[in-house]
Order: C-alpha cells, then sequence, then structure tokens
C-alpha cells in the first residue's frame, strides 16, 4: 500500500508538450508511472512518444482516458488556470510543481478548491513518489528511492532527495514520499499528510522535514499529540536564517515567533516527535527509532 | 520588494486615501521650499526601506524653512542607523517634507495574508505610532481583525465592525470605513503582501488621514506589474544581494566566513544549518536553482567570492536536473576568473558525479571531498 496513489493512478500531465513538462513525463513513464495523457491547449491529436494522446482541455482527456491524477508543468501566470481547470474536471488528486505562482492567485483559488471533491498537492513542490507502487508524480529522481515502509514528507525539494538518500543508504525504504511545497498558501498540509500515513498499514514511521515561515509544524505537532498513532522524526531547517528575509521558498520568511525554527521544533519535541539533531542526522536519526520499535 | 514612503503615498492617492501635503526633497533648498508651503513648519523624514526611522532621527520637525533645510542636509548622501538597519544604516537619498498634523489619536490598520485561514486579514488597533509587534506583545487584546473572504472582498459590515472596535462615531467612522475598503483595494490591485498605515490619525476636527504608508510588494507578482517594478531601489538593498537578483538566483548575505552553493532552498538552509552545528558561520544562503546553467552557477559563485568575510567555500549539490559536471564547471570557472584560491569543501551527489569531481580534481583547486552531509561537517569542523 502507499498513500495518494497506486497501481490504478493514472496520470494526466498538463503541460506535457513543454520543455519541463515532456523531460519529466519522460522520467516519471521510465519509472513505472501510468501517464495515460497530456493536456496542452492548442496540441490536441498529437501523441507524446508515439504513445500518449495529448488533448487540448482537461475535461476531454478524463473522459477519454479515465485520468485520476493530474501532474502540472506550466508556468506561473497560468498555473492558476491549469489548477482550476482539473479541479472542474474533477481530477481528485492535483499535483502542481509550477513554483512562482503569485501567492494572492493561490488565495482565491483556495475556496474554489474546497468546494470540490479534489486534493491539491503544491504548488512550488516536488510531488510524490511510492515506491512501493513503482509510481512517480513529480520530479524527484526516482533511482534514490527504496521500496520499504517509511514514509517522508517535506516542504522541500532537494532536502527530501537528501533525506531519501539517507534512508535508503542504510537499508531503509519508503512507503511514499510527498513534498507538500514551500510556497505560504499550499493544498496539502503535514496534517493531511501525516493522517493518510495514518491509515496507511504499510507505513511504520515517518519523516517529518519543515522549515522556518508559517505554523504547519505547530498544527503538525498538536496533530501527533492528538491523534497520530506512528512515531515521527522531525527536522526543521532555517534555524541560522535572519528574520524578514526570503530564503528561497517564498513560505520560508520569518514574520513572528511560531514562524522560527526554534519554536518549531520545540513544538514538535513536546508533541513527542524524535528531533533530528541536525539535517546530516536523518538517516541515523531514523535508523535508531525503527531499531527501538 | 520594499518600496518608500513617498512611492506607498503615491500610490495611495490614486485610491483617494487622504493625507497630508506632502513633497519629495533632494537638497535642503528644495526641502526649505516646500516648508515654505507649507506655511514654514513641516516634518522631515529620511526616505529609507527599513523601519524605526523615529529612532534613529529620520523623523524631525522643523520649526522654520531653515531648519527644514538643515534637517534634511543633515539626513541626505547619509546612511541613517535605525533598530531595523543593522550597523551600517541605509542610505538616504530622497526626505519627504511633510506639513504638521493634528493629531487628536493614533490608530493602526494594515493587511496581509493570514497563512492559517490562507486569506487575507485586515488587523485595526487603537494603539497606532509604535509597531504592532510591540502591542502584540504588551496588548495582544487591542488588536482587532477582520478575515477577509477572498471571493467576497471586504465587506462593509466588517469595517464597520472595525471602525466601532476603535470607538470612532458618525463621520469619523464612515471615513475609517471608506480608507479600510480603499487600502484592500491597494492590497489586492497591487499584489502586496502587506499594506499597513501606522499611525492612521483621527486630527482635532474628526478627520482620518494616513500619516504613514508601508507597502511590500509580492515578488512573485511583479511580472504583471510593470509600473511597481519600477519603483525599485536598488540602493537600499544589498549589493551582492541586488547583482544575485538581477540574475535570479536567491541569495541572502549573512555574517559568517563560510560561503555556501546549494541548489535547492531547504537543501540551502539544511546546509547551513550543518556548518553552523559544526562550529562554523555561514556568510551566506545561496540556492542555485533547480535549472542552473554552467554560466550561472559560474557567476553564483562569483558573488560568493565577492564577499570579502569568505575564507572557505562549502559546495553542497543534489545533482539531477542541474548535472554535477555543470556545476563542477561553474565553480572551476568562477575561481578561474576570480583568481581565486580559496579551499573548497565540495559533496557532490546524483547525475554525473563522477564527472564533476574529475573537473575539480584535475582543476588544480584546493579541493576537499566529502562523500556526505556528515562528512562535510567534519571537514569544516577540522578546517575551522
Amino acid at each position: 500500500m502507499s498513500i495518494l496513489v497506486n497501481e490504478n493512478s493514472r496520470v494526466l500531465v498538463q503541460g506535457i508538450t513543454g520543455r519541463e513538462g515532456s523531460f519529466h513525463a519522460s522520467s516519471c513513464m521510465a519509472y513505472g508511472t501510468n501517464v495515460v495523457a497530456g493536456v496542452t491547449p492548442g496540441r490536441g491529436g498529437q501523441l507524446f512518444e508515439d504513445r500518449v494522446p495529448v488533448f487540448d482541455a482537461v475535461a476531454q482527456a478524463v473522459r477519454e482516458t479515465q485520468a485520476n491524477v493530474s501532474l502540472i508543468f506550466v508556468p506561473p501566470a497560468f498555473a492558476p488556470d491549469a489548477i482550476a481547470e482539473a479541479a472542474d474536471a474533477l481530477v481528485p488528486l492535483i499535483v502542481c510543481i509550477t513554483e512562482g505562482i503569485p501567492v494572492q492567485d493561490m488565495v482565491r483559488l483556495t475556496p474554489y478548491l474546497a468546494g470540490k471533491q479534489v486534493r491539491l498537492i503544491g504548488p512550488n513542490c516536488p510531488g510524490l513518489i511510492s515506491p512501493v507502487a513503482s509510481c512517480k508524480v513529480g520530479i524527484m529522481p526516482g533511482s534514490i528511492h527504496r521500496p520499504g515502509r517509511t514514509g517522508v514528507v517535506s516542504r522541500s525539494g532537494t532536502l527530501t532527495y537528501e533525506a531519501v538518500e539517507q534512508l535508503s543508504s542504510l537499508g531503509i525504504g519508503q512507503s511514499s514520499c510527498v513534498g507538500i511545497g514551500g510556497d505560504p498558501i499550499i493544498g496539502t498540509s503535514f496534517v493531511d499528510a501525516l493522517r493518510l500515513f495514518n491509515d496507511d498499514p504499510d507505513t511504520d514511521l515517518v519523516v517529518l522535514i519543515g522549515e522556518i515561515g508559517g505554523s504547519l509544524e505547530q498544527d503538525a505537532a498538536a496533530y501527533i499529540k492528538e491523534g497520530f498513532t506512528k512515531p515521527v522524526c522531525a527536522l526543521v531547517v532555517g534555524a541560522t536564517a535572519p528574520p524578514g528575509k526570503r530564503m528561497g521558498h517564498a513560505g520560508a520568511i520569518i514574520t513572528g515567533e511560531d514562524a522560527r525554527a526554534d519554536a518549531k521544533i520545540q513544538a514538535l519535541r513536546e508533541a513527542g516527535a524524535t528531533i533530528i539533531p541536525t539535517p546530516a542526522d536523518i538517516g541515523a536519526t531514523a535508523q535508531a527509532v525503527l531499531a527501538r520499535m | 520588494m520594499k518600496i518608500h514612503e513617498y512611492q506607498a503615498k503615491e500610490l495611495f492617492s490614486k485610491y483617494g486615501i487622504p493625507m497630508l501635503r506632502r513633497r519629495v526633497a533632494t537638497t535642503g533648498q528644495e526641502a526649505a521650499q516646500a516648508a515654505q508651503e507649507f506655511g514654514g513648519r513641516a516634518v522631515v523624514k529620511a526616505q529609507i526601506h527599513a523601519g524605526g526611522r523615529g529612532k534613529g532621527g529620520g523623523i524631525q520637525v522643523a520649526a522654520s524653512p531653515e531648519e527644514a533645510a538643515e534637517f534634511a542636509k543633515g539626513m541626505l548622501g547619509r546612511n541613517l542607523v535605525t533598530p531595523q538597519t543593522g550597523p551600517e544604516g541605509a542610505p538616504v537619498r530622497q526626505v519627504l517634507i511633510e506639513e504638521l498634523a493634528d493629531i487628536q489619536r493614533e490608530l493602526y490598520l494594515a493587511i496581509t495574508i493570514d497563512r492559517t485561514q490562507q486569506a487575507p486579514i485586515m488587523l485595526a488597533s487603537p494603539m497606532g505610532g509604535v509597531s504592532i509587534e510591540e502591542v502584540a506583545a504588551s496588548n495582544p487584546e487591542a488588536i482587532y481583525s477582520q478575515m477577509i473572504d477572498p471571493l467576497l472582498g471586504l465587506m462593509p459590515f466588517q469595517t464597520r465592525s472595525l471602525a466601532a472596535a476603535l470607538d470612532l462615531q458618525g463621520d469619523t467612522a464612515r471615513a475609517a470605513g471608506q480608507v479600510m475598503t480603499a487600502l484592500y483595494r491597494v492590497f489586492v490591485e497591487n499584489d502586496c503582501t502587506l499594506a499597513e498605515i501606522n499611525p492612521l490619525i483621527v486630527t482635532g476636527d474628526g478627520a482620518i488621514v494616513a500619516l504613514d504608508a508601508k507597502i511590500n510588494l509580492e515578488d512573485d507578482s511583479l511580472f504583471r506589474h510593470q509600473e511597481l517594478q519600477e519603483l525599485r531601489d536598488p540602493s537600499q538593498e544589498d549589493e551582492l544581494e541586488a547583482r544575485a537578483a538581477e540574475l535570479g538566483i536567491a541569495y541572502v548575505k549573512l555574517d559568517g566566513d563560510v560561503g555556501c552553493l546549494v541548489n535547492g532552498a531547504g537543501l540551502a538552509m539544511a546546509t547551513l544549518d550543518v556548518a553552523s552545528a559544526a562550529g562554523a558561520a555561514p556568510a551566506n544562503f545561496l540556492d542555485v536553482g533547480g535549472g542552473a546553467t554552467a554560466e550561472l552557477v559560474a557567476d553564483a559563485v562569483e558573488i560568493i567570492l565577492s564577499d570579502p568575510k569568505v575564507t572557505r567555500v562549502l559546495v553542497n549539490i543534489f545533482g539531477g536536473i542541474l548535472r554535477c559536471d555543470l556545476a563542477a564547471s561553474g565553480v572551476v570557472l568562477a575561481y578561474q576568473r576570480k583568481g581565486s584560491n580559496l579551499p573548497l569543501v565540495v559533496r557532490l551527489l546524483g547525475t554525473n558525479v563522477e564527472e564533476g569531481c574529475n573537473i575539480l580534481r584535475e582543476s588544480g583547486l584546493p579541493v576537499t571531498f566529502a562523500d556526505s552531509l556528515a562528512e562535510a561537517a567534519q571537514v569544516i569542523r577540522e578546517s575551522g
């Protein structure tokens, strides 16, 4: 088992004919993902890699291919439209990789999405991967992953790869890895992802990687305390960041006490999570927790 | 992106927010002329991007045009140090000359995005004129808020509720409501991350006036606001940060001596934390991005090497779309251009890692390789 995606996932790629979209669609297919359709307005009728049909509209692609996951590679100015189009077609899982979407566009999209039975992952995220299901819906290098029973959830891209690399090199495989995104407003929170891991019988342990900005880590801490039944190893990066400066991610900015790394670490520690002392210790900490289980 | 008070006020005036008569001056003479026009007495306000100007002597009340000129000359061409600027301060290139106000009450009004509620929030307080952080710490009950439904916008009942909370009545309450509505339009139509009036004053005859104006614009939205891009003032930014921003590189200057080159923001923060945990102080945050070319990596390394505090460089690249060989070539190129010989600690992983390591090995640069973050930390610790 896995969370969010599995052997029945039928993926459509919005922006499949673009530079990034085509590169990553191919890479997902090579990993074993069932990419059933592409969408690029004006390019309907083409075939991607001689086998994946390209459509002009998401609704049409869903009708003809029964796609149930959309992976979005569309530039920031047009990505809100792409997300809304996927939601309008009721694609249950929408994964938006795009970085740089105006935050007020996300503010307006959020209530629209809330009225529909859809889940958005991201934006500004690496996507998700379930090695146990050989399904990759994102931009992460598939080769570093190993099937296993540890879940990973993170606000970052390359730092997630670092975490997975450390886990895999110690023989700790992953059930699913989800990058929830580095923007201030994202569709799926740590708590949402933790709930899914809680219900997944094939995940024993979760590695949670947070960073400065916002208070998603405190929300996660509250949920870990209340209802999460599995051990959590937690890392929060950005302890060295000065206040008021955006550290790359639009969401990684210290605007108040809660946004600081130490406040988040304290909340997670008090909730019972095992704190990963430095980013070099992700694998070793998970290994120690697994050894005690 | 931050803009100056005078620029924010120009924006406010387009939305009908009431303000005092004011004029931008770049010389003492211009300051005196403006003060003369306002009846002799005037306030002289240094234009810098940081707050806390009053505490740094950047806001002075002049009793005559001569004194206005004197204050202006004292500020112009110098760096103003405030509690928010750091010890070097920020350069003053304009002053804003404003007529004096008849202040009866000082209020606070602002709009920002509430990340938890994922919606805009309007904040108001009867305790204006001091920083809202101080009010939040000392009198949190004196901050009133209204969450705004982004599809409805700020509704009139919400402005009435806030005006009542601020203890405003009659025409004054109505005028405050109009300012709130206008401020919400400023916020939405210009893609602000913050629009703040502190203080918003009530005058002796019950009028509402914006005495200060602060606007932060969202960087990711500037592509659709050509006119706002022109408000950028690079003199207020760190020189290296401004150069990085032009190249599309996320770079934040810090105080330490370990220059850091990383791909990915999360990994970059993590790399700084690893260096700190190893007892070293990072000189910068730098995310060169996923789609970087060797040329862009070289530009990034040149920025790192341009910081005189840097004594060694830590490279941490998780190669994916950015291949390790391209990253390595970029590093070598920058070292050659700069003629630098600073020691490098290099951790490469992922696509074309062997090729990348070979390029660095054959370059003759003083490189120590690390296979993992833990090893990199060890090398940093030992090179203390």
